[in-house]
């Protein structure tokens, strides 16, 4: 059997990126493990402008920001193998993992490692999730699905389209279909605000005339083999249909952006411990899991609206992954827990061993739209950090770098909370 | 050329019976009307194997039900189709559903249901702890199970079309005719069979095809059932199919395990007009999930990956008719098939066998039937031993389309190559199970479609989800 | 006069601006909270402009497809036509990332480059 020190599952850009990191640790005994016919991930299928901002400082498409790490990932001969969907990853006795996959040229194999850093990305959310009633015809489809279609394979999953849910992805497919001849007649958000990128509205929706209806859902699909259109209603605030709000669209199309789930069936075989509300693995400050040596990063771990964090967070984990293996990484002395609340829903990492020696950015995400807000750690009663903020909305990932010398001093568990400007 | 036996339907009824007749030296074709078999009632149902006490003594559902339950075990293990002898409870809420579970009891006795038991709600909670704590009683049946109605029929129409049953699809009859030497079908778009005898196993329409001899004097209503599948996750939740005391619509909402290892909720009972609106409806969804939630208080609802909805064949007369037309007696009808059919159809299959013999047609066994089907590869269910054969067989194993159900490329390919060939999304579906996971297709759809062109040989753009006018795509971008 | 409402993208916050407009010359905008919203709207409503990201056929490669971009953005309104100019066009693989697919795309002077590459078949 093969023995290595590390194996990457995914050659997205969470799977490159951690690669990276834990190349420049001195890592090279590693293999990423990808079920695509290429590195790059679902960025292959991006092949709109906006990533990279803050990683490269400028605006790229998905597949070139890819091509970025799968350049390096080339270059410093970093092994991969892909098409290959790995089935297992289960604990051998002398704590190194057994990770089980199968390709078309290797068959099924088993390789070693002393770690694992789990990068598979995440899947979307389904009608079935919704359960929208109707019929079930031809023409519904995730936006993701949609955008492989047409981006990737060139066809035209409809003419005349209907959006529920004003995910990125939604919104995204809205202006590309549009220019390649596609009419949207609207988008329907249940939620009074969108999920979507501000950018994404003004360019993908507005630029187009197409518009956003909040608060709005589909309360039923029509047609009998393909959608020939949707009832839509207006919600009231608990979600719930208002009687005589019902209007038909006449459509042939039904996309779903209504959220993305990590996609952890293989995590949870392995035995990590998910967390509630981010559907990802409980982490701490180096992303490893409830188990050890085994690291969670990007879109696996929870989801992000930018690429350029899932850089920024795979690459730490891999670097850990490299302390892991050399068995760098201090032994902890206390461990705090992280937890979320007033309008925070989820704060990664979910524990932290202190002391740390390097400052720590704590990312989160809130659960409904806040204006004047003051961003604030504590640990206990003590206010270990505080900054104010015009506006946070859940679509955008949040996240505050605390000092390390701060939360040494921590004497309690932490908390990241909202308070209101002026309290 | 003249068939001996024409059956029309390719539900669970035609094709159990198809194979049944497969067995003799007699040349059989099944007419289904749509692009697929098991389109109608065979493909949205319970997916229940009734003990058998529910139909009245003496009817020909009490025989035909007890009898059917008895040979599933062999057939479904000839054909290489999922079954599980589960065992099933009754749930008694109050008094008079204790008394009603007795009675249900003593019918099982008379209809000859073996390893039947009235359990206390403390027996109950032993056996399913996450039953509800107001029952006051169950009765058990450890001969009742689960089976994938789905595959059955598959799996039924592929082995008898290996042993030479010809199977057209797309043959919706229109009209038949009686001739010198048996009757001649004709197809709504003019294809002509001929045969000597005549099966209707029409399920949903078996009303109006009995009607083109003269009638049986039975009216079928639609009557719709809705569903949810949960996740896997939750396949654990009861081991039993757990239902509640029946009603005047039927059996009522039933909670129990998949053979895929989902759990499944439904159906509801709504009577209709229309032999083909098979859409959910909020109304529906949400009664069926209050009333599942009486039987299993805790159900995770947050897990349901889909949804959708069957419909019975609902007969006036509330038992099977199962008959030679008294207008012509080679000419047999099968109506009103509803629940318990699909626990009954191995049974039906046998009894129809016998009418037509009776009814003159020779049954000369041959000697090269075979009546075993290998089950699809299922790459899912492999040990690490007989994965490495398969991919060293072919490397198509080796590549998962379907990463939520491991679904392997080679078995995509069995299910369009093998009988009878899939010839749509919803077909590959049926067989293997590609697209039926917690993504719901989502990842697996494109190359899904290649590989349905590749292998019908046929644009991409003409690929479609259940035959014409449901094609997944509208053209290219450029 | 006349004036224009839009949402500020320069940051999340989302500013609801009010430009107003004589002609073509911006007069005031209103509405922003900081100094880039006001720039952000002027831009918008004199000359606004955008990065068309599309797909160019492929002939003889790896993938039927490749993905392609403006270099810079161009204008706005020249969106539908750009795309027009976009589908004519069938490339013959191999590609490189970054290849000039169109030197001018319809006279905005920005060319239109592939964004992935493409091996031969």
């Amino acid at each position: 059997m093969e023995t290595l020190d590390l194996v990457i599952v995914g050659g997205g850009p969470a799977g490159m990126a951690a690669a990276l990191g834990a190349y420049e640790e001195g890592i090279r005994k590693m293999l990423i493990l990808d079920r695509e016919p290429q590195l790059g991930g679902i960025l292959e299928q991006c092949i709109h402008n906006g990533f990279g901002l803050h990683r490269f400082g400028e605006e790229l498409t998905g597949p070139e920001y890819a091509d970025r790490y799968i350049q390096k990932v080339t270059e410093l001969q970093i092994p991969y193998r892909l098409q290959t969907m790995v089935l297992n990853i289960h604990m051998a006795e002398d704590r190194d993992k057994l990770i089980t996959a199968v390709n078309e040229e290797d068959g099924l194999f088993t390789v070693k490692a002393k770690a694992v850093v789990l990068a598979m990305g995440c899947r979307e959310r389904n009608r079935g999730a919704l359960n929208t009633p109707g019929t079930r015809p031809a023409g519904i489809y995730t936006a993701g699905a949609a955008q492989k279609f047409v981006n990737i394979k060139g066809y035209m999953p409809g003419k005349k389209v209907v959006i529920l849910g004003s995910g990125d992805i939604g919104l995204i497919m809205a202006r590309r279909m549009t220019l390649e001849g596609a009419k949207v007649e609207a988008v329907c958000e249940i939620q009074p605000y969108s999920g979507g990128l501000t950018r994404n509205i003004v360019q993908c929706l507005e630029d187009f005339d197409i518009p956003l209806l909040l608060s709005h859902t589909i309360t039923q699909i029509h047609g009998k083999k393909r959608v020939t259109g949707v009832t839509i209603a207006q919600v009231d605030e608990r979600k719930n249909p208002i009687p005589g709000t019902e209007r038909y669209i006449e459509c042939d199309t039904v996309l779903l952006s209504v959220g993305l789930i990590p996609e952890n069936e293989l995590s949870l075989g392995a035995g990590v411990q998910l967390d509630g509300v981010t559907g990802g693995a409980l982490v701490d400050e180096t992303r490893q899991t409830s188990l050890p040596g085994v690291f969670a990063c990007g879109n696996v771990l929870h989801v992000h609206d930018l690429v350029d964090y899932v850089s920024e967070e795979s690459d730490l984990a891999g670097r850990n992954a490299a302390k892991y293996i050399r068995h760098q990484k201090a032994e902890a002395t206390i461990q705090r827990k992280i937890t979320a609340s007033g309008g925070v829903r989820y704060v990664i990492p979910q524990t932290i061993h202190l002391p740390v020696t390097e400052d720590q950015r704590f990312y989160f995400r809130v659960g409904d739209i806040y204006n004047k807000v003051k961003i604030t750690v504590k640990s206990g009663d003590e206010v270990l950090y505080q900054k104010g903020k015009a506006k946070v909305v859940p679509g955008e990932m949040e996240s505050v770098a605390i000092k390390a010398d701060v939360l040494n001093r921590a004497g309690a568990d932490l908390e990241v909370t909202l308070v209101q400007e002026g309290k | 050329m003249i068939y001996d036996v024409a059956i029309i339907g390719g539900g669970v009824v035609g094709g159990l019976l198809a194979r049944e007749l497969s067995r003799y030296r007699i040349t059989l074709c099944i007419l289904e009307k749509e692009e697929d078999v098991a389109m109608g009632t065979s493909k949205a149902n319970s997916a229940i194997v009734h003990a058998g006490f529910d139909a009245v003594p003496g009817t020909l559902k009490a025989k035909l039900n007890v009898k059917g339950a008895f040979l599933m075990p062999k057939i479904t293990k000839e054909l290489g189709v999922p079954y599980q002898n589960n065992g099933s409870m009754v749930l008694a809420f109050t008094e008079e559903d204790l008394g009603h579970i007795r009675m249900l009891y003593q019918r099982g006795l008379d209809n000859g249901v073996p390893d039947m038991k009235l359990l206390s709600p403390e027996e109950v909670w032993e056996l399913e702890p996450n039953v509800s704590r107001e029952i006051k009683g169950a009765l058990l049946a450890s001969s009742a199970g689960i089976v994938c109605p789905y595959e059955l029929t598959i799996g039924a129409i592929g082995n008898a079309m290996d042993n030479g049953v010809e199977l057209m699809r797309s043959f919706k009859v229109a009209s038949i005719q009686e001739t010198e030497e048996g009757f001649l079908l004709t197809s709504e778009d003019s294809q002509e069979v001929s045969a000597r005898y005549v099966v209707n196993a029409a399920g949903i329409y078996s009303d109006e095809v009995a009607a083109f001899m003269g009638g049986c004097g039975v009216t079928i209503t639609p009557r719709k059932g809705e569903y949810m599948l949960l996740d896997k996750t939750q396949g654990r939740t009861v081991s039993h199919t757990i239902f509640q005391p029946p009603s005047a619509m039927g059996k009522g909402v039933l909670v129990t395990p998949t053979v895929d290892g989902n759990l499944l909720l439904g159906p509801t009972a709504v009577d209709q007009k229309d032999k083909e609106d098979t859409s959910t409806t909020a109304e529906g969804l949400n009664s069926l999930s209050e009333a599942a939630k009486r039987s299993v208080p805790d159900l995770n609802l947050r897990a349901v990956i889909t949804s959708f909805a069957g419909l019975r064949a609902t007969p006036d007369n509330h038992d099977f008719t199962i008959a030679p037309s008294e207008k012509n007696g080679r000419f047999i009808n099968a109506v009103g098939i509803e629940s318990p059919g699909l626990s009954a159809a191995p049974a039906i299959a046998e009894y129809i066998r016998d009418l037509l013999k009776e009814a003159g047609l020779a049954l000369e066994e041959k000697e090269d039937f075979h009546p075993i089907r290998p089950p699809y590869a299922k790459f899912r269910e492999r040990t690490e031993e007989e994965r490495k054969a398969l991919i060293q067989k072919d490397p198509r194993y080796g590549r998962i389309v379907c990463r939520c159900e491991t679904v392997t490329e080679g078995e995509i390919i069995e299910a369009l190559t093998r009988n009878p060939k899939a010839v749509d999304m919803d077909g590959i579906k049926r067989r293997t199970r590609a697209g039926m996971g917690r993504c719901q297709a989502g990842f697996c759809t494109p190359i899904t479609v290649e590989l349905l062109a590749q292998e019908l040989g046929i644009p991409t753009e003409q690929v479609t989800k259940f035959g014409k006018g449901s094609e997944m795509l509208m053209g290219k971008t450029k | 006069m006349e004036t224009k409402n839009l949402t500020c993208i320069v940051c999340p916050v989302g500013c609801s601006l009010t430009v107003t407009l004589d002609g073509d010359k911006v007069v005031s905008v209103t509405g922003n909270t900081c100094k880039r919203g006001e720039a952000y709207g002027i831009a918008e409503c004199t000359a606004p402009t955008r990065v068309l990201t599309s797909t160019v056929r492929v002939e003889g490669g790896t993938a039927p497809f490749v993905s392609v971009k403006s270099k810079e953005a161009i204008p706005k309104g020249m969106l539908f036509e750009a795309m027009e100019a976009v589908n004519k066009i069938t490339l013959h693989a191999p590609c490189a990332i970054g290849d000039v697919v169109i030197e001018d795309l319809c006279g905005s002077g920005i060319p239109l480059v592939t964004t992935k590459g493409v091996k031969k078949r």
